[in-house]
């Protein structure tokens, strides 16, 4: 069974202008000791997923569909099993987390108020705890005296990966860990967040718009595209041999240093992702696919079977057309 | 409109260099586009302050003041107010159908005397406010732009200002000078000024360093032109609102001022009015007609600015407006 | 535009020189270490750079944060002030006369990283654009042409057509990539010959980037624009660039052919930093410890030997060059034809003598 479960989601945000529809029906699942990778850019919906499934968003917004955190079902917890759900079964590394420091408070004592809130130990246990996280994520244990400012940014990710895993989540959600850091820096976090993810055998959801972190991290891998899902499968074969042409698009940004395709031949689409309260008629991509054709702006493509544990959402795929999508 | 609106944008080969003109015609001149620019910011702030149920009530309050202060000869005789002239009434009279607010000790008018006021009171207020602006806008701006030595004098300076006694200041220049308007003019316009000056300068401050800022200097930008092109418009609005606050305060000063005897006698203004009125024991005779219009009318004006200094602010600053 | 006034693609002679260029900020000390004699500590951000732009090349400077890439695109744009070393324009050093530095800010033009915070919200694209044009007093193009004119043809070099269209948009009305053309045509409308990039699309959304790369290489292609591209993204240089040059700790630690540089690395940094390029498949690959030192605290010897991975593995020892690293620095020496790297196990393999360090700071003056 999925850890963690996502059926049929869809996220629609009350606006001064009206309704904007973030997240238009996504379906996810991961099991437990699975890395699964959720890539797209802005606007695509990825981060009100991470809201929505923590109960974060805010007042007034629609979110339906199902999430189940091992089985029950998120959105129907009451106000204290939410509490107590929130980061002791599901923990979230933010985005921009070195920013969630609070800066006049020392790191040691940050990390244990985490584990005091939620009951899972008293004040001692909870310094030795403190202790023991940060020696996992590589920092030495005496840096719980230290105050934010005295750490670099990468060891203010780390410290945010400890809190993470202060309270023994079953699932961790990484939204764009690394993408403030610099490649040395961010190569040091991510094989950290493997070697624990495999040590605690966690369910990861890991979120970027690097699609090249996320085949080196994770098993599978889904692309989302204007609030929709439109590729997914295993994280090697939708990167070398992808069936979306969003999916080669994206790829395309990200080019093999050696590849001699890739030399003064920069690649990338026209126009722009979508705003969400304007996502195009029809297939949401048409407008920027080199591939599109007559019917592509009449019918919304759901997601099609598209090899072995593969699906895609593109008319070409329809029908198990065997289409190779070179760009 | 919204990206993804506005089509798609060139992704084809460049065409050659001659398929780039547009013919002039089709071109806007760059005056009527600076000129569309701020026809558009001015209705986009007016809409917006529209909806504001409070800057609205402020702004018509202050409109009607406005015209009676400008057509006040012909709202009120004049000769209602000279205590020569026969056209005034007996004295300390309750309201009537002949004298509307009643007379005063002279038998004056006091509705005339009310609506004449309101030019000394609003042209005072004004005026003190011009200098206070100008004087604290241009400190505050070049403070923040270019700090150093510039920046720590001109901060001391207005710390100095900032613990003047302005009430005593008023006595001694008032007793040296002997009594005017001018006098209280000159005084409310020095001694305010520091407020205005210390929010221009964090506010210049801020802008300094934005990047756009950076980008006109990269592009060989002069000083002047970042002034006066980039800071003074990002300034210019925290100014105004900031005015609108400060009239409020001058009036109420003007009218402190006056009300303690240190401004014209000859003048007529609402605080005078009540300076006489209380010099001619008003309040303990009962005689509430004499003390009402223009007390109310100080509370009203200096209320309607507020209103619409509020209602300014919360355009100025998003994070004000409710969700 | 015409581009005649442009040096031919291919000649040799370097439209932008940088010669031992010390670039410093300074550190503040309290009180009370001031009076007991404490001096401020300085970071050095560009310790002695030389550098050569040719005409019509697009030269990547990568790098780390901390490296002084971004100081260094900087001081050119004369955005800092270098604290001791000289630029040359076009063969001519830049003195403090303001004449030539007005009509070096004309022919040098900046692309910034973030194009929404570069735009005034204030502003119209127009007006945004038009600047250039009016703080260097041009109301005229070279063929008569009236200022809106212009504007629109610097737009639609920038790939934005209809231009007029876009006149009397605000920048909050556009998306990433287009407020990124707007700043490039702002740059464009005073025909320059040299761009300084800094970090040109790591802002933008990966689809979008590709586009405004095209459009970079495309001003390089047609209008013969050298380009100084500041990035931390060795796929953009592999992208893009005619020439990569590694920074590390406010030195060039190596330089030469993008294709060279990146695929056949000599220096042990550029060789660290191509092995952590996240790629499919890849596990458990070396990184480097820790962190780059503070540029405050600039280590002796070789500024990379305390995180060296042949310092760490006995190379340079075997080798018998670990003295050399730990206590002399060194400058770049030539090691393959054109492709320069400071590295003295390196030159020695090489069979070359290590280059001597670049000069230290001469205050002008």
């Amino acid at each position: 069974m999925s850890v963690l479960s996502v059926r049929d989601l869809t996220v629609t945000y009350h606006t001064q202008a009206g309704p904007v529809p973030a997240v238009r029906g996504v379906d996810l699942a991961v099991d437990k000791g699975e890395v699964l990778g959720l890539a797209g850019e802005s606007g695509c919906g990825k981060s009100t997923i991470v809201n929505a499934v923590l109960r974060l968003v805010p007042p007034k917004t629609k979110v339906t569909g199902e999430i189940l955190l091992n089985g029950e079902d998120v959105t129907a917890m009451k106000a204290g099993r939410l509490r107590a759900v929130r980061w002791s079964g599901m923990s979230v590394i933010f985005q921009g987390a070195m920013h969630a420091l609070n800066p006049v408070q020392r790191i040691g004592n940050q990390i244990a108020e985490t584990i005091t809130i939620h009951g899972q130990a008293d004040e001692k246990g909870a310094q030795v705890r403190t202790g023991a996280l940060l020696e996992q994520v590589g920092l030495p244990p005496r840096r719980l005296r230290d105050y934010p400012h005295e750490l670099s940014g990468g060891q203010k990710q780390r410290v945010m990966i400890a809190m993470a895993l202060a309270c023994n989540p079953d699932v961790v959600i990484a939204d764009e860990p690394t993408t403030a850091l610099d490649v040395m820096v961010q190569a040091q976090v991510l094989q950290l967040l493997k070697d624990l993810q495999r040590e605690l055998g966690l369910a990861m959801l890991f979120i970027t718009h690097d699609l090249s972190v996320l085949v080196e991290v994770c098993d599978r891998l889904a692309i989302m595209y204007a609030g929709k899902i439109v590729e997914e499968g295993p994280s090697v074969q939708v990167f070398r041999n992808p069936r979306h042409p969003y999916t080669s698009a994206l790829s395309g940004a990200f080019p093999q240093i050696g590849d001699r395709r890739f030399r003064m031949a920069p690649s990338g689409l026209p126009g722009d992702p979508p705003f969400p309260g304007n996502v195009p008629e029809g297939c949401s991509f048409h407008p920027r696919c080199p591939l599109a054709f007559d019917e592509c702006p009449t019918i919304d493509p759901e997601l099609y079977p598209a090899g072995v544990e593969r699906r895609a959402a593109c008319l070409l795929v329809r029908g198990g057309d065997r289409v190779e999508v070179t760009s | 409109m919204r990206p993804g609106t506005i089509g798609p944008t060139g992704a084809g080969p460049i065409p050659p260099v001659e398929d780039l003109e547009v013919p002039a015609e089709r071109l806007l001149s760059p005056r009527r586009i600076v000129w569309a620019r701020r026809k558009r910011a001015f209705q986009r702030t007016a809409k917006t302050y529209r909806k504001s149920k409070m800057g609205m009530a402020g702004l018509a309050i202050l409109v009607f003041f406005v015209l009676v202060a400008l057509f006040a000869p012909l709202v009120a005789d004049e000769a209602t107010m000279d205590p020569t002239s026969p056209a005034t009434g007996d004295a300390y009279q309750p309201p009537s159908s002949e004298f509307w607010f009643g007379t005063d000790n002279l038998g004056r008018s006091i509705y005339a005397m009310t609506v004449h006021g309101s030019r000394i009171s609003l042209t005072v207020g004004l005026s003190a406010t011009l200098i206070s602006m100008a004087i604290g806008a241009l400190i505050g701006i070049f403070a923040g732009y270019y700090g150093g030595w510039l920046e720590t004098g001109l901060m001391r300076l207005t710390d100095w200002f900032l613990v003047l006694p302005w009430l005593a200041l008023a006595i001694v220049l008032a007793s040296l000078l002997g009594r005017s308007l001018s006098i209280i003019i000159l005084v409310i316009g020095i001694t305010s000024w520091p407020g205005t000056a210390r929010i221009v300068r964090a506010q210049a401050l801020s802008v300094k360093t934005r990047p756009y800022v950076e980008r006109a200097r990269a592009l060989g930008a002069s000083n002047w032109h970042l002034i006066t092109r980039h800071i003074l418009p990002n300034v210019g609005p925290l100014i105004f609102a900031n005015t609108i606050l400060t009239v409020a305060i001058a009036i109420l000063s003007e009218t402190t001022l006056s009300f303690l005897g240190l401004g014209d006698p000859l003048a007529v203004s609402w605080g005078t009015m009540l300076d006489f009125a209380f010099s001619a024991g008003a309040a303990t005779t009962g005689q509430w007609w004499w003390l009402l219009p223009p007390g109310l009318a100080i509370v009203l004006v200096v209320l309607a600015f507020t209103m619409c200094g509020f209602a300014l602010d919360e355009i100025l600053n998003p994070k004000l407006r409710e969700r | 535009m015409e581009a005649l006034d442009h040096a031919r693609p291919g000649s040799r002679e370097p439209v932008l020189e940088v010669r031992d260029l010390h670039v410093r900020f300074a550190g503040r000390v309290g009180l009370g270490a001031g009076l007991m004699g404490r001096k401020p500590t300085s970071a050095r951000a560009v310790d002695g750079v030389d550098l050569e732009l040719y005409p019509g090349e697009v030269l990547a400077l990568a790098g780390e944060s901390g490296c002084g890439k971004t100081t260094l695109a900087r001081t050119i744009m004369g955005l800092e002030r270098p604290h001791s070393g000289d630029i040359y324009f076009e063969g001519k050093p830049l003195g403090r006369s303001t004449k030539m530095l007005r009509e070096y800010r004309r022919r040098v033009q900046m692309v910034f990283q973030d194009p929404t915070a570069a735009l005034n919200p204030r502003q119209t694209i127009y007006e945004s654009i038009a600047e250039g044009l009016r703080v260097h007093g041009i109301n005229r193009g070279p063929n008569g042409e009236a200022e809106e004119q212009l504007v629109a043809r610097a737009l639609s070099r920038a790939g934005m057509r209809p231009p007029e269209r876009f006149f009397l948009n605000y920048p909050h009305e556009l998306s990433g990539g287009q407020r990124q053309r707007v700043i490039i045509a702002g740059a464009l409308v005073l025909d320059p010959e040299i761009i300084v990039a800094d970090e040109p699309v790591s802002s933008l959304d990966a689809s979008v980037r590709g586009e405004i790369l095209k459009l970079l290489l495309g001003l390089r292609d047609d209008l013969n624009i050298a380009m100084l591209v500041v990035t931390h993204d060795l796929g953009l240089a592999w992208t893009i660039a005619d020439r990569v040059a590694v920074m590390y700790l406010g030195r060039i630690v190596e330089i030469g052919p993008a294709e060279e540089v990146l695929t056949r690395p000599t220096h042990p940094y550029t060789k660290a930093l191509l092995e952590v390029v996240p790629e499919a498949g890849g596990i458990d690959r070396p990184f480097l410890a820790g962190e780059p030192p503070d540029p405050i605290r600039i280590p002796e010897g070789c500024r990379f030997n305390p995180r060296c991975p042949e310092v760490t593995t006995g190379t340079a020892e075997a080798a018998g060059v670990l003295g050399r690293c730990r206590s002399q620095d060194l400058g770049l020496s030539e090691l393959r034809r054109e492709h320069f790297a400071a590295c003295h196990l390196m030159a020695h393999l090489a069979g070359t003598e290590s280059a001597p360090p670049p000069p230290p700071a001469v205050l002008k003056r």
